[in-house]
């Protein structure tokens, strides 16, 4: 099996088609016949669940938590409302996935939906589509009138009784809003803030209902899962690591881009198939999972593959599949100021480490980066960062302190140089 | 039950309990800040992080539901970690101005930083500075001292029902604002200060007048509205120098409203009376006691052999003590007088069998079901009373409510009928028809009435639902029809089970009718004093004009009398008419009693001396008492008077609480023709306390004429102009506002107000005029 080929990739075949978005593409290639078949057959809850916990699909937002679980988790027969929701808030720096799936493959993701609407017992889904991608909010727009017209969506989908809709919600560009409680928040109108869990959406989600919250390329692998099989699709990848995914990699290669390739394909593979590190130049470390991941130096990288598994044990994870790719022209210092930046204008301002802490540790960053560091400065992150970690209501906090814990660790004398010398290592 | 183990100790908790109320249970304290029993769980400002065993992360005690068997370490080495690690957090930005802060020595970080702070900052970065925020004169911020606890702003959504602050930005830019540039109007707003943990928010009128250290407590109940919510008085020096909440879960909880939080400054307010006055000659001159009260004695007893003691009247506020009235009372019928009354805002109601009351226990309003409200503006009548039945509202009771406006109760109404005064008469016979076609036993004569579809929905709802109760409010008590609109009301709560209440307007309006602060049988009611006028009257605590039901005929009864003598703590321009004055104690300054509106007897001491030569009432009447050689005046202390008063206390109130009436229902008085006027006394107009406080002064802008616009468009009259409001002789030049909340045919004008004061009956007939 080749890499990056039709036969492998799940959400984005469509790509080798003219007008790949649209229905006809998306039904001429076998399209919605998976919800026709569930619908036809009445196929119970449990056996889609079944698949779905066989072809161990795990999270592609970011967490890995494996999705037949979750799916299981929701009270499918409590009798009032239920919600199916899709997180398109793509704002993690490095990852530009969801926004592909949506623009060239939406009705993968729209019958995705429609069978996790109908497993999960839900009225509606909506699609919560980041602030920064309008052009994106309009094609699943477009993708909807599509489906809704062929009688895909609303009252009675394909005559079998059944009812279910759709609706997008579009989100003003707050990182936070990725988190699953605070995009509900935003769904309702409130401020996007994370709740405080237990209670979780499963019991107490939007508007207060049950509620099921997946990735966009999550539910996108739905039909593919039920077409062909959970066992075919635990085969794409690897053991507790089905399916191929989607990797972001960008940064200093050749060709950046979108690689949905097989989990568990060794790292030096997708470098190759992004043209290699730009220039010539050498490979200094890598972000393996979006900029909340852990750095790797590009030892530890070039010796992993690709599956939530490994990168865990490496100690640090697959995340969203946004890769960053950084060569040796690059000053960590400067690179973790910038992140620590992000972290700091995204933090929700809820919370009290987070809150306080990210600037705190922004701050510091900051005068290390412009020759104003102490000895005492890198302990002093670590301590903060220890302060943050785990004691935040929502996983921003943690994001927050893997690049500072993680850059310090690997490039430690890095840091120190800075300090001591009033200047950058890698840039005179 | 689950049983945890919380720092060694088991604890069995209820099930649905946090970590944290089962650390209140075992009487472990954990810090906390956004925490607040009484406020939504935020689990936002992470202080109370503890160990729980099998946890991989400390968890917020606040939030985390108990299991059974679980185990939980608030002080172990992880926990303690977590809590010094958020201290320092909340530090870093804190301005450390403790030295100029109000809070300091009363404040939640201060107190939990000498616990869990470190001696020095380690934080070396720029600090945080925040505008301040004008919130208006009640509450002062000093916003860069928030520590973003999020608990004024859930206050606002929660208990006020009216969100007037929120967060706006984000992380570390995040502040707590009211919305564009907006103030804080809420009546309860002041609640926020004893919320916010820190000095982010603090008294305005009390800024940097005194440390909380050297203050006094002193434990207090407020002289304003009927619920008589607890109160510390806050002393040093003999001055008051703010008031604060007690907390009595049964009366106010940990809330106070606006009026009592801030009316104290009266107490030194520039009218305050502390010398006795006699006019002599038409001109004030300051007397000795022995002077005035010898006046005093003369004055009356020359009327009572000129004209008889029916010609004497004496007129007392309900905001005045048990004792006070007792003695009062006992002075005039040992005149020979009945015409004694405390109900100066009615119109003319009959005075029941016992007093009127609430009917339930306050605490019990949080509980109904059913609620119908008649002739009650709730949330400037009774702040408190208004947020307990919100509260009611939010658990699923369907609030019903009969008035001329449609105010914004903050809470889901489930029927309204929206009319004018005269109308609510027969809107409440439309209701008892309506009850009657579903089927009720409804003791009043329906006979001919149709019901309609707000009635309907009324009835509907009264008859289902299990606790039920039908309220009285002010307006409705002051009715020209009240008798009649408390028939009705009866009649309504007998066919559905409910127990029928009033909303007592003063905080001693149950004592005042348990003192006998009301007309014997030959006596006359308060209205009828002054529409009769009297030869004298003894006035106690009383403003005619501001209190009276018809402003402009009090004001010429006082006139047109012989002698008058007031007991006030404040030089009136109302009280300009009398011959002599008698400076009495205000609030905080006299020991005695007050009943509130659930019969509730509450005592209080003094908490500081009265204002120069201003002596309590009840001494100044027993001393009026003796002059005058009525038996029965040699009492030592306030609680003598008091076992005269009330002899068994609470149990005696028990027995003499009564809200049932034999009035008709079906005599329909004539409506008013044209436009009737909706009279009634602000917020901040209740008493001579709240009428002098500068800062709730401060919150009001001038009263206005309201009506709806049609009826505006009817009288080509446009909002924003000059017009002459008129009651028969009486006028009063205002401005005029469109409200769309108003019933048509009507024009509210406020009473109880200075701008207001020459007008007539606060239900009668009025005209409007371009100016």
């Amino acid at each position: 099996m080749s890499l990056n080929t039709p036969d492998t990739q799940v959400c984005l075949w469509t790509l080798g088609y003219d007008n790949p978005a649209s229905l006809a593409t998306y039904t001429a290639n076998g399209g919605y016949e998976a919800l026709k078949k569930i619908l036809a057959e009445k196929t119970p809850a449990e056996a889609i669940i079944e698949q779905v916990k066989i072809s161990a699909l795990r999270g592609r937002g970011g967490a890995g938590f494996p999705t037949g679980l979750k799916w299981s988790f929701m009270p499918r027969t409590f009798p009032g409302d239920k919600y199916v929701v899709c997180n398109t808030d793509e704002g993690e720096p490095g990852t530009f996935k969801d926004r592909d799936i949506v623009r060239f493959n939406p009705h993968q993701l729209i019958e995705g939906m429609l069978i996790a609407g109908y497993t999960l017992g839900a009225k509606a889904g909506y699609n919560y589509i980041h602030g920064e991608i309008f052009e994106q909010y309009q094609s699943w727009e477009v993708a909807l009138n599509e489906a809704r017209a062929a009688g895909l969506l609303g009252k009675d989908i394909l005559g079998s009784g059944w009812d279910f809709d759709l609706h997008a919600h579009h989100g003003y560009g707050a990182y936070i809003c990725g988190e699953e409680t605070a995009l509900l928040e935003s769904i309702e109108g409130k401020k996007g803030q994370p709740r405080f869990k237990p209670p979780f959406p499963a019991s107490y989600g939007l508007y207060g209902k049950p509620t099921t919250i997946n990735n966009t390329e999550t539910l996108a692998s739905i039909p593919w899962i039920l077409r062909h099989g959970g066992q075919a699709f635990l085969e794409l990848g690897k053991p507790n690591n089905g399916g191929a995914k989607i990797f972001s990699i960008s940064g200093h290669v050749n060709k950046p881009g979108n690689y949905e390739i097989p989990l568990g394909t060794p790292f030096p593979d997708l470098l190759e198939m992004a043209g290699g590190v730009r220039n010539g130049h050498k490979l200094k470390a890598v972000i393996p999972g979006g900029s909340s991941a852990p750095v790797l130096p590009a030892e530890v990288m070039m010796g992993l593959t690709l599956d939530f598994d490994a990168i865990a044990k490496a100690g640090s994870m697959l995340g969203s599949g946004a890769v960053i790719v950084m060569d040796e022209t690059v000053c960590m210092v400067k690179a973790l100021e910038r992140l620590s930046y992000f972290y700091f204008e995204e933090s929700c301002g809820q919370c009290t480490p987070c809150r306080e802490g990210t600037g705190w540790l922004y701050r510091i960053i900051q005068r290390i980066e412009h020759g104003q560091g102490r000895p005492a400065d890198l302990d002093e992150l670590l301590r903060i960062g220890n302060n943050i970690g785990g004691r935040t209501i929502c996983a921003l906090g943690d994001a927050a302190v893997g690049p500072v814990a993680s850059f310090v660790k690997h490039f430690r004398k890095e840091f120190e140089y800075h300090i001591e010398n009033k200047r950058c290592m890698v840039n005179h | 039950m689950p049983l945890i183990e919380i720092d060694g100790q088991q604890v069995e908790v209820a099930p649905g309990s946090t970590v944290m109320d089962a650390a209140h249970q075992a009487g472990i304290t954990i810090p906390h800040f956004c925490y607040h029993k009484k406020l939504s769980i935020a689990a936002s400002c992470r202080m109370c992080l503890v160990e729980v065993e099998k946890a991989p992360k400390p968890l917020p005690a606040c939030a985390t539901p108990v299991t059974d068997g679980m185990k939980v370490k608030t002080h172990s080495p992880k926990a303690i970690d977590a809590q010094k690690g958020v201290m320092e957090f909340l530090l870093i930005n804190h301005p450390l101005d403790c030295p100029i802060c109000d809070q300091g020595g009363e404040c939640q970080l201060q107190d939990v930083a000498v616990g869990y702070g470190g001696s020095a900052s380690r934080y070396d970065e720029a600090k945080r500075v925040v505008k301040d925020k004008d919130l208006g004169p009640l509450i002062a911020t000093d916003m860069t001292r928030c520590i973003h606890c999020s608990r004024c702003v859930r206050f606002g959504q929660e208990v006020a029902g009216l969100m007037e602050l929120g967060m706006t930005h984000r992380g570390e830019h995040t502040e707590v604002m009211p919305f564009l540039e907006a103030q804080v109007t809420h009546e309860l707003s002041g609640n926020v200060i004893e919320l916010c943990p820190v000095g982010a928010l603090t008294s305005k009128p009390f800024r940097y007048l005194a440390r909380s250290w050297e203050l006094s407590r002193r434990k207090a109940v407020s002289p304003h509205d009927g619920l008589g919510a607890n109160v510390q008085v806050h002393v040093k020096d003999g001055r008051v120098y703010r008031v604060v909440p007690q907390n009595n879960e049964a009366v106010n909880e940990c809330w106070i409203a606006d009026r009592d939080r801030y009316s104290y400054e009266a107490l030194n307010s520039a009218e305050r009376l502390t010398r006795p006055m006699m006019k002599r000659d038409g001109v004030w001159a300051e007397a000795s006691w022995q002077d005035a009260l010898e006046r005093v004695a003369a004055g009356l007893a020359a009327v009572r052999q000129q004209h008889g003691p029916a010609a004497i009247g004496g007129l007392a506020s309900p905001h005045q003590t048990v004792e006070e009235l007792y003695l009062f009372t006992k002075v005039l019928r040992g005149l020979g007088t009945e015409s004694i009354d405390h109900r100066l805002a009615q119109a003319g109601a009959a005075v029941g069998n016992g007093a009127r009351w609430l009917g339930l226990a306050i605490e019990d309003l949080e509980a109904l079901d059913r609620i119908l409200l008649i002739g009650a503006t709730l949330r400037s009548e009774q702040p408190l009373a208004a947020h307990r039945l919100r509260e009611a509202v939010k658990a699923g009771g369907q609030l019903n409510v009969l008035h001329a406006a449609d105010d914004n109760l903050l809470c889901k109404v489930a029927g309204k009928i929206i009319t004018r005064a005269d109308a609510w008469g027969d809107a409440l016979v439309r209701i008892a028809a309506a009850m009657k076609d579903a089927g009720a036993a409804v003791q009043t004569d329906t006979a001919g009435v149709n019901a309609d579809d707000a009635a309907r929905t009324i009835a509907a709802s009264l008859l289902g639902g299990e606790r039920r109760a039908v309220l009285l409010g002010a307006l409705a008590q002051n009715h020209p029809q009240a008798d009649r609109i408390h028939a009705l009301a009866q009649a309504i709560a007998q066919a559905c089970g409910a127990k029928l209440g009033f909303l007592s307007v003063a905080a001693n309006s149950v004592g005042a009718q348990l003192a006998g602060a009301l007309p014997g049988p030959d006596g006359l009611a308060a209205a009828a004093m002054l529409a009769a006028p009297r030869k004298a009257y003894v006035l106690l605590g009383v403003e005619p004009e501001l209190d009276a039901y018809a402003a402009a005929a009090a004001r010429a009864a006082l006139k047109a009398a012989e002698f008058r003598v007031a007991l006030t703590a404040f030089k009136s321009a109302t009280l300009d008419d009398c011959d002599v004055l008698l400076p009495i104690a205000a609030f905080a300054e006299t020991a005695g009693a007050l009943v509130n509106m659930e019969g509730r007897l509450q005592t209080f001491h003094a908490a500081v001396p009265p204002q120069g030569e201003a002596r309590p009432a009840w001494k100044v009447l027993r001393v009026l008492g003796n002059l005058l050689s009525i038996n029965g005046f040699d009492y030592d202390s306030v609680e003598s008077v008091r076992a005269d008063a009330l002899p068994e206390g609470q149990a005696h109130i028990a027995q003499h609480l009564d809200n049932a009436t034999g009035a008709a229902g079906t005599s329909a008085s004539p409506a008013v023709d044209g436009l009737i006027r909706l009279g009634e006394t602000p917020m901040h107009q209740l008493d001579p306390l709240t009428r002098r406080a500068p800062a709730l002064q401060a919150t009001g802008a001038a009263p206005e004429a309201a009506a709806c616009g049609a009826l505006l468009a009817r009288l080509g009259l446009e909002a924003g102009i000059s017009v002459r409001v008129s009651q028969g002789e009486a006028s009063a030049v205002m401005t005029l506002r469109q409200d769309d909340r108003l019933a048509d045919g009507v024009l509210r004008v406020p009473a109880a107000h200075p701008a207001t004061a020459a007008l007539g009956g606060r239900f009668g007939p009025i005209t409007v005029e371009r100016v």
